[in-house]
Parts: structure tokens; sequence; C-alpha cells
């Protein structure tokens, strides 16, 4: 298992939440999903402006195996989408928590940082998930 | 209870991502699937195949047996070696399974059948048999792998002794040679040449670490099911059930209705060709971005279809895919992807042979 880098949060979806020092976050999927899912090959990606609410789906990643909905772990508007991906989905596997981001979300309610898992709590989940 | 051929702890050991594929634990791929599917069109890749059901049919009336079961027309193969591609049916049309029958001797024929409809296979195999005193040998001693790529026969062959290694190497395609236990055939599931290479199960860990040494890559079952979804080829229980003949999968070139030969299902088959068949199995690209899959509904001027296999195509970058739709011309095709229609090209298939795209794909 790699590292989980200490300044994610998480859903419980597999979802990774960054809050950077503009107040934006920053969301991808974790390294566990993409390594699930296998070679990406096509994202779905919000609109700039669109209003989102936590536990919508406001994106798909899809690989050879499966699509899969992207949740979003905060409210706002999304403010930036990663479009590089439409031409480089594999990035996402290559570096899931770094340059595989898929969108930023301006957030409505800062409180909903505080209701994701911590690494450790994530890597606890994880735990569990391999032990079925 | 799950079943495991005799590379598992092989597979494990490579780190292969491990499915349940029709009650087998088996590797669906040991790292990235796209490269695997890549390996096997410019190069050489090995998937594990002993999940397959190797059936052994002998007696001096397995000939005529055949000719009963099969709705292709044993009688085709002349040569010893030769193998046919063949579809079994039930009373009504409907598709048992889809299998390869070698002939071997007068006496002796061999069919290599699927693994999820083994039982029934079986059971429906020797019901049948019992009439012409054929005998039934199931061997699941026996492993199977699949080396496939532009240079997979020279890789295999380059492990065997120079005399078997020739005659490996003369084997026109859909065809078999023996050395004991050991069966060499000149056939695949991907598009690509290669052989596939039946073994005693002890000696098969031996020879897949040879063949991994010979720089052939371990390959898992997500890029077979790619690569044979490009190559233009029929996965059972996806592209056709015992709910659909041969007809309606795109499988007529292989139905002989030959004069004389009464084969299980010849009279549905005659009955569905005077009356029409009613759904037909067409080739889709979808140039748009997107994935094809299983279960999409397929919207043609002729009324609702639905996709059977789907995927995304390594090969051509793009999603390619079966789909089962009412007779008649399609005019134009739309897909509905997650409540989206997106327009899709009906083509011609294969999608891709030799490594190649197709024409018109």
């Amino acid at each position: 298992m790699s590292e989980i880098p200490g300044d994610l949060k998480f859903l419980k979806s597999h979802e990774w939440a960054r809050l950077e020092d503009d107040g934006l976050v920053r969301v991808g999927i974790s390294e566990h999903a993409q390594s699930q899912l296998g070679d990406l090959v096509y994202v779905e990606l919000p609109g700039v402006g669109d209003t989102v609410t936590v536990g919508n789906a406001c994106a798909v990643v899809e690989s050879v195996k499966a699509a899969s909905d992207v949740y979003t772990p905060v409210s706002g508007t999304v403010v930036e989408v990663n479009e590089a991906l439409t031409d480089k989905p594999e990035t996402i596997n290559e570096d899931s928590y770094g340059e595989g981001w898929i969108f930023a979300v301006k957030p409505s309610n800062p409180e909903d940082m505080e209701a994701l898992l911590d690494p450790d709590a994530y890597a606890e989940l994880l735990d569990e998930e391999d032990a079925h | 209870m799950t079943e495991m051929t005799v590379l598992n702890p092989i597979h494990r050991a490579l780190g292969a991502k491990m499915v349940d594929f029709g009650g087998w634990d088996m590797p669906i791929s040991y790292g990235s699937q796209i490269e695997e599917h890549h390996a096997v069109r410019t190069d050489a890749g090995m998937f594990d195949v002993s999940h397959m059901t190797v059936v052994d049919l002998r007696g001096v009336r397995v000939r005529e047996f055949l000719r009963q079961l099969l709705a292709n027309s044993v009688d085709k193969l002349k040569v010893s070696g030769k193998a046919l591609y063949s579809c079994m049916l039930n009373a009504e049309g409907g598709v048992i399974d889809d299998l390869i029958v070698y002939f071997l001797e007068d006496d002796y024929f061999r069919l290599v059948v699927n693994a999820a409809t083994r039982d029934k296979d079986l059971a429906w195999i020797r019901q049948h048999a019992a009439r012409f005193g054929v005998q039934v040998e199931h061997h699941p001693e026996l492993a199977m792998i699949a080396v496939q790529g532009p240079h997979a026969r020279a890789k295999a062959a380059s492990l065997w002794p120079a005399e078997l290694a020739a005659r490996a190497l003369a084997l026109k395609p859909f065809s078999a040679t023996r050395e004991g236990a050991l069966f060499i055939a000149r056939t695949g599931y991907t598009g690509e040449d290669g052989f596939e290479i039946t073994l005693l199960g002890t000696e098969a860990a031996a020879f897949w670490r040879r063949l991994q040494d010979a720089g052939v890559q371990p390959c898992g079952l997500g890029a077979r099911d790619t690569l044979r979804l490009e190559a233009g080829m029929n996965l059972y229980g996806q592209d056709m059930d015992e709910r659909t003949t041969p007809f309606e999968a795109g499988l007529a070139w292989t139905v002989s209705i030959d004069a004389g030969r009464d084969f299980i299902g010849r009279a549905a088959l005659e009955r569905q060709q005077r009356d029409g068949v009613p759904r037909q199995m067409i080739g889709l690209v979808l140039d748009e971005k997107g994935v094809l899959r299983h279960g999409q509904r397929v919207h043609t001027t002729q009324g609702v279809g639905e996709i059977l296999s789907g995927t995304f195509a390594p090969t051509l970058g793009k999603a390619v895919a079966f789909a089962r739709i009412p007779a008649g011309d399609p005019g134009a095709v739309s897909v509905d992807i997650r409540g989206r229609q997106l327009a899709a090209r009906v083509v011609r298939y294969p999608f891709v042979r030799n490594g190649q795209a197709c024409a018109g794909i």
C-alpha cells in the first residue's frame, strides 16, 4: 500500500479532497480507486461554473473494465477542471494524488471538509475492505 | 466452490489481480491490461486458459455422432489434426455452447468447450453420445496455455526439441499436432497468430516460466476480452446463449445446412430461415468519447436493441461493440450512455486483424 499524503481527506466512495492555500478544494480519486478500476480510458468532467452538492455525482471516470461516478466531497462551485485528462486519462493511474486531479471547487460550506475521513481513517477503511 | 487452475499460485506470485470468472479464480491482469493487450498485438503474450474444458470422444461412430451434435459439419475435417469452430444447439436452435472440435483419428475427436458451461455441456454430450456408443472423457488433469501474438509461435517453438518445433511451426492455421499428452494447436482468441497449447497440469508451471523467460508477457482475462472483441469473436453468455440462434448472433457462417445431415436444431433453424430471422447482430464503433458497454440501449430505425459485448478497444483508441437489434436496415444508430444519446457507426467486423485496424473502422 502506497503512502497516503497527510493533507488529503477522503469520502468512503474513494474520492480525495485537498484544501489549498487559496481556499479551493481540489478533488480526485484515490490510489486504491484507480488501481481497482485499472487502465482509465475516458473522463467526463463537470462544467466550470456548475454548482455541486456533497454526495452528488459530478464526474465519471471510465476504465476498460467499468464506469464509475465521482462524487464531490464538498459543496460549492466548480472553478477549475483538469482538461489534460481528456487526452490523457491515464494520468489518473500514474499520479492519482497529483497531476491526476479531476476538478476544483470553491466551497460554499467550509465545514464539509470536517465530515471527511482523515488518511488514517481512510487507510483503516481500505484494510476492512481487504478483509472481506 | 471456487475452482482454481494449476497455475493459480503463479498468478498470485506475479501479483495478478484475481476475479471470479464463471466460478474460477482467474487473473484479470498482472498490471496494465492495456499494456498486456499491446504485447499480444505487437509481440507475444500468454494466457492461462486451463479453465477451458477438454473432452475426448472415442468410438467407431464418433464422426456420425458429431454430425448430429454440431451445427457445423465435421465432414469438413479430412486431415488428422484439423480443427473446426462450431455451435452446439438445442432442439429450438438455441446455442448451448460454442466450441472447437479437432479430428484426430477416425475413432477419436477432441472438443474444447467453455468453462462456465462445462456441466451442462458434458451432460448434453453424454446424453446424445450414448446412442452412438461414443465414450466421453473429460480431462481436468490437462492445463492449457494460449501463446498469442506475431512472435508467439517462434518464442514457444524455441522451447521444444527441434523435431517437434519444426512440426509445430509447419502447422497450418486451425490445425494441431500431438506429442504424448502435449497438444499444440495453431488457434486462438485474439485475432493474432499463435498456439493454444494443452499439456499435463503437472508440467504447466514449468512451461509457463520458460515462456516468461523467452519474453512472453503474462496476460489476464481483461486483455483477452478486448483482444477477442477487436478480432470480432463472440463470447458465449454475452453475445449468444440458449435464447439466440446462430443466425441472430452473427454465426450463420458456422452453420452448415448440408444435404441429408439431421443435426440437433436444424429444423428450428430452417423454420427461422423460412419465416425470417427476427434479430441480427451488428458491429458498432463509437467515434465520440465514451465507452460502449454491455446492456446499453441501442436505438435504430427498426426499433430498440442492446449492446452485447462492448469495450474500449486499445488498438483503435475508441469503443467498439456488438449489438443485437431488430432485423432490417438499422439506419442511423445511437446508443444511450448514462442518459445521453451518442451516435454510433454500424461497421462490418472484425475491427482489428493482425495488429491493424480493418478497413472502414
